[in-house]
């Protein structure tokens, strides 16, 4: 016998958790693909310092689990006098986490264009800041786009380890509600219903964001 | 049909014997006459009573066992037992005390008799000393600590004012380690927990704010013992007096007895 309804008093629980995880979301695709474009940029162009370190960095976190890193950040750095609230600390490790893949996917798009289409912008007299969006960055992220969706779905799902360090997100909401009443079942399915739900949805805006990016296959 | 009555009868015979037996039966005046009291002490379940290394039971029920034989002139035989038998065991008079972290609850109370409280046993708000909350009205606006969906996190969520930020973790472990890193500087738990911080890092020693729920431990004895319980409860009131309690709850617990205790 499930029962449903014993979850409906506790509505209120699960939408506080379903904002935050939203809020989460959006706030580290975009700064984690920010900070992955930019740490591509120095791997595919920097000097070679500066690629080590990037390159150290991508594969420190890609090689360590997730929550080890969350915990580090929660409960390791204030020993060195860095007190982070759990929002903070959750912002920051989803954000150096994405940081860390979307890095190695926007360079592979970067490593694709071919220096014969740069050397045309030259030649065609495009300026510098046109040369990199339209002719490196535009063409680069479209073809590792799919990818970089897929990451950024993978982080927001990611994301429900970060109710360990008490923060009130949509899985803290779960577990909470399964605390109180023992509705396991009901409680998680609806909660896994609701990340379905939000995948779809996140997939669907970064595909709506990646038709307008790349419009001008269209026009072709 | 006319055998069973007769077993039936016989049966209510020796029952009212024992019955008789039992209500006259002077357990006080037995530890005297053999110079040797017979006290359960758990054996599993430190600080209270656990083997130490040197093989022997040592905790509080086992220093609490020292200090009733020593004030009452006789030798000590300390029985082992588990929580599951200690009750059985003074029912059956193998033993005639029980030290053995014992709460109250009404079914106990209707199977053996109690003394006065020896021991703190409680769920509580601990902090750092620097915090000042001294009830749970204080909790407002303020930041605490609990293992959610432990009797704590549910008596803070009926209880605290609902400004109150609680942070929940997923077990004791994790609660724990938030405190001792500063994440939080209040924490809701058991006055065990607590004992283990002070045990992990002294300097960072949670003191007891105010109870949530309080169920110290007590002294078992047989029912009708009244000259035994009448004798058990001076000495605990002699110890809360001298101050025995006191050293014993610092020694093993790390904290003083709450304020107002065995009141």
């Amino acid at each position: 016998m499930l029962y449903f309804s014993d979850l409906l008093q506790y509505s209120d629980t699960f939408l506080s958790g379903l904002r935050t995880t939203v809020e989460l979301t959006v706030l580290t695709t975009i700064l984690g693909v920010a900070l992955g474009t930019t740490c591509a940029a120095i791997r595919q162009y920097g000097n070679t310092v500066s690629q080590r370190v990037v390159a150290s960095y991508v594969e420190l976190i890609r090689n360590t689990p997730f929550i080890v890193q969350l915990f580090f950040i929660f409960f390791g750095l204030p020993a060195i006098g860095m007190k982070l609230s759990p929002w903070e600390a959750s912002i920051i490790a989803l954000t150096i986490n994405l940081g860390a893949y979307s890095t190695e996917i926007i360079r592979a798009g970067l490593g694709s264009i071919s220096k014969g289409q740069v050397e045309a912008a030259k030649v065609l007299g495009l300026t510098f800041r046109q040369t990199l969006f339209r002719i490196i960055f535009i063409p680069a992220f479209e073809k590792i786009y799919p990818a970089l969706v897929s990451q950024c779905i993978i982080v927001m799902l990611g994301s429900a380890v970060i109710s360990q360090i008490s923060v009130a997100d949509l899985t803290y909401a779960a577990n909470l509600v399964q605390s109180r009443n023992f509705r396991a079942f009901e409680s998680y399915l609806v909660t896994a219903l609701l990340y379905l739900g939000l995948s779809i949805i996140l997939r669907f805006v970064l595909d709506a964001i990646g038709k307008r990016l790349f419009a001008y296959r269209a026009i072709k | 049909m006319k055998k069973l009555t007769k077993l039936l009868g016989k049966t209510l015979i020796v029952a009212a014997c024992f019955s008789a037996f039992n209500a006259t039966a002077d357990v006080l005046q037995d530890i005297k006459d053999r110079k040797v009291i017979r006290i359960a002490v758990p054996q599993d379940f430190p600080p209270f009573g656990s083997i130490g290394k040197d093989l022997k039971p040592q905790g509080i029920d086992v220093d609490m066992a020292n200090y009733i034989a020593k004030e009452m002139g006789v030798d000590l035989t300390i029985i082992p037992v588990t929580s599951a038998n200690r009750i059985p065991y003074l029912q059956t008079k193998k033993v005639d005390l029980v030290i053995s972290s014992l709460g109250k609850n009404p079914e106990r109370e209707k199977a053996i008799d109690f003394s006065t409280p020896y021991a703190p046993f409680f769920l509580g708000v601990f902090g750092s000393k620097d915090v000042s909350v001294d009830a749970i009205a204080d909790l407002a606006d303020k930041t605490v600590g609990v293992t959610r969906g432990s009797v704590e996190d549910l008596e803070l969520e009926k209880y605290a004012p609902k400004s109150v930020n609680v942070r929940r973790f997923e077990d004791n472990n994790t609660t724990l380690t938030a405190y001792l890193s500063g994440q939080v500087n209040l924490i809701a738990t058991g006055n065990l927990v607590a004992t283990e911080i002070a045990k992990r890092q002294p300097s960072r020693a949670p003191e007891a704010k105010f109870m949530l729920k309080d169920s110290p431990c007590y002294i078992g004895l047989a029912e009708g013992e009244v000259a035994l319980q009448a004798k058990v409860n001076e000495l605990i009131k002699k110890a809360l007096a001298s101050g025995e309690l006191n050293s014993i709850s610092m020694k093993w617990l790390k904290a003083p007895l709450p304020k107002g205790f065995g009141a």
